[in-house]
């Protein structure tokens, strides 16, 4: 059995060199945008080889969904005010990037010949009985090392603020083909978007899942419903206060970090008998912000206040 | 080895040339629309040939419906990708082969 | 059992290569994104073949994640890309600018 195991690890790897080269290489844009949406696909696989199933969990909802619609949306902007194929690769880069990328290869594989032996996977392993959950992979996202986790919404944030500071979010044209399948599809999935992401949330706790996937799902989920002719109303006082949780994350565990300084912790140091819910609480808002801001990066721009008429999509 | 596995392993096995036609579809028709009615194979006979061997060999309800989950969810996106790829592809006039 | 789900992976993965052929030719936009829809099809069926080999039943969740994503790509691409480019000049010419 080693051999076929063998044989579809070479074959993985293979295939990922090759659509990353096709990724960055090829002279069309639209085939590197699907060369790298399959290249994220056969990540997740290799991710599952790599035994690092949370990060499989990760890759499948970010890469099969934000990051390929996202994408796919830039490309179709591009194609409607530059019609002509771009040659946007130079053959002279190559003299450059060739020895550039094989010294970053060498000096990664000189880092990854220097790190500690065992990892602190041991220590992990000791400390979760006090990080009140049962997961190492959110027990390290969200308590030990929640500092990180609140620069990592910050930088979300961040990007969206500058997003919508470029100006207001630009109308997508009249819908050439009129199809039932697409408001019935938004109908019939966003439920289960729900669904799935409230399940991922709360298997955070204790297996693969968390904040991140969640919030990748249920953004994904919100992608849709907007191709589907959905109004983005998140901004404007008329539709609810949506706006807020775009930085309820950031919020949230800000004044988590400090609140506990107030009952005498460290910073960002939570009581072992609150800690459960503390990370459950944390995770349910740093969820909702990462899907609102994965739908307000989509817009790519600021939604008006007020919608006329019905829908996107007369 | 009991007959639920034996039985499993069968249907598996039984789902697999779906995928293989599927992509000898994709490879070797002629024009847009035959290729989506081979990759609708794949999707649906062959990804059902599986989840139902898996759920008959793993013998346990909720894995089972957790399966049939999956395979509706691909039902749902392979019906509705193909009907809005079949409705563009007609109104931007591409003939089908043969036609 | 496992055995025979890890040959089965391995052709799987193979059909995928395989399959890399219809986005390496195209020619137009359309056939490179059925090739994409057919590989997400195999990567849940691999992705289920995987969680009964390694017995690992958390690996469920990635394929559900990949099967309710599946839709996303396809409808972005007709909604927007597709589209939005100009109406083919000819009956032959299948009116696709991008490559």
């Amino acid at each position: 059995m080693g051999g076929v195991v063998l044989v579809f690890d070479v074959l993985l790897a293979a295939a990922l060199i090759w659509l990353a080269w096709q990724a960055t290489h090829t002279p069309g844009l639209f085939r590197a945008v699907i060369s790298f949406i399959i290249f994220g696909l056969l990540m997740a696989l290799a991710w599952v080889r790599l035994e690092a199933p949370d990060i499989a969990l990760a890759e499948a909802a970010i890469g099969a969904g934000a990051t390929g619609a996202l994408l796919l949306s830039a490309l179709g902007r591009l194609a409607v005010t530059d019609e002509a194929g771009t040659p946007w690769q130079e053959r002279a880069d190559l003299t450059f990037w060739i020895p550039a990328g094989l010294a970053l290869l060498g000096l990664l594989t000189l880092a990854a010949w220097y790190l500690p032996s065992p990892g602190l996977g041991q220590e992990v392993q000791a400390s979760l009985p006090d990080s009140g959950v049962q997961n190492p992979v959110t027990a390290v996202l969200l308590n030990f090392r929640a500092f990180d986790t609140l620069l990592e919404i910050g930088v979300l944030l961040l990007a969206t603020i500058a997003i919508w500071s470029l100006g207001p979010m630009p109308m997508p044209g009249a819908q050439a083909i009129i199809s039932p399948v697409l408001p019935a599809l938004g109908r019939i999935l966003f439920p289960m978007f729900a669904l799935v992401s409230i399940y991922l949330l709360w298997r955070g706790s204790h297996a693969p899942g968390g904040a991140f996937s969640a919030g990748a799902v249920i953004g994904a989920g919100g992608i849709l419903s907007i191709l589907a002719g959905a109004r983005p109303w998140l901004t404007g006082s008329a539709y609810g206060p949506w706006r807020v949780l775009l930085s309820l994350g950031l919020s949230a565990m800000l004044a988590v970090a400090l609140g506990v300084i107030v009952l005498g912790q460290p910073f960002f140091a939570y009581p072992t008998h609150l800690a459960g819910t503390i990370v459950l609480l944390l995770e349910l808002a740093a969820g909702l912000s990462i899907a609102m801001s994965l739908v307000a990066l989509y817009l790519a721009g600021q939604p008006p206040t007020h919608w006329d008429g019905e829908s996107l999509r007369q | 080895m009991s007959l639920n596995h034996w039985l499993g392993a069968v249907l598996v096995i039984s789902g697999l040339p779906f995928f293989f036609l599927g992509t000898l579809g994709l490879l070797r028709f002629p024009d847009v629309y035959t290729r989506l009615h081979a990759l609708a194979k794949s999707d649906n006979v062959a990804l059902g040939f599986v989840c139902l061997g898996l759920a008959v060999y793993s013998g346990s309800l909720i894995t089972g419906l957790k399966l049939l989950l999956i395979w509706l969810l691909m039902l749902v996106a392979s019906a509705a990708g193909a009907s809005l790829i079949g409705r563009t592809a007609l109104a931007r006039g591409i003939k089908p082969w043969g036609v | 059992m496992t055995e025979l789900f890890t040959v089965l992976v391995g052709l799987l993965l193979l059909n995928i290569v395989v399959g890399l052929a219809r986005v390496l030719r195209g020619p137009s936009a359309i056939d490179r994104m059925l090739a994409s829809e057919m590989f997400s099809t195999s990567a849940v069926a691999i992705l289920l073949l995987m969680a009964f080999i390694l017995d690992k039943h958390e690996l469920l969740d990635v394929a559900l994640v990949l099967a309710l994503l599946a839709a996303l790509t396809v409808v972005t691409f007709v909604i927007r890309v597709w589209s939005e480019l100009e109406a083919p000049k000819s009956d032959n010419d299948p009116g696709d600018t991008l490559k």
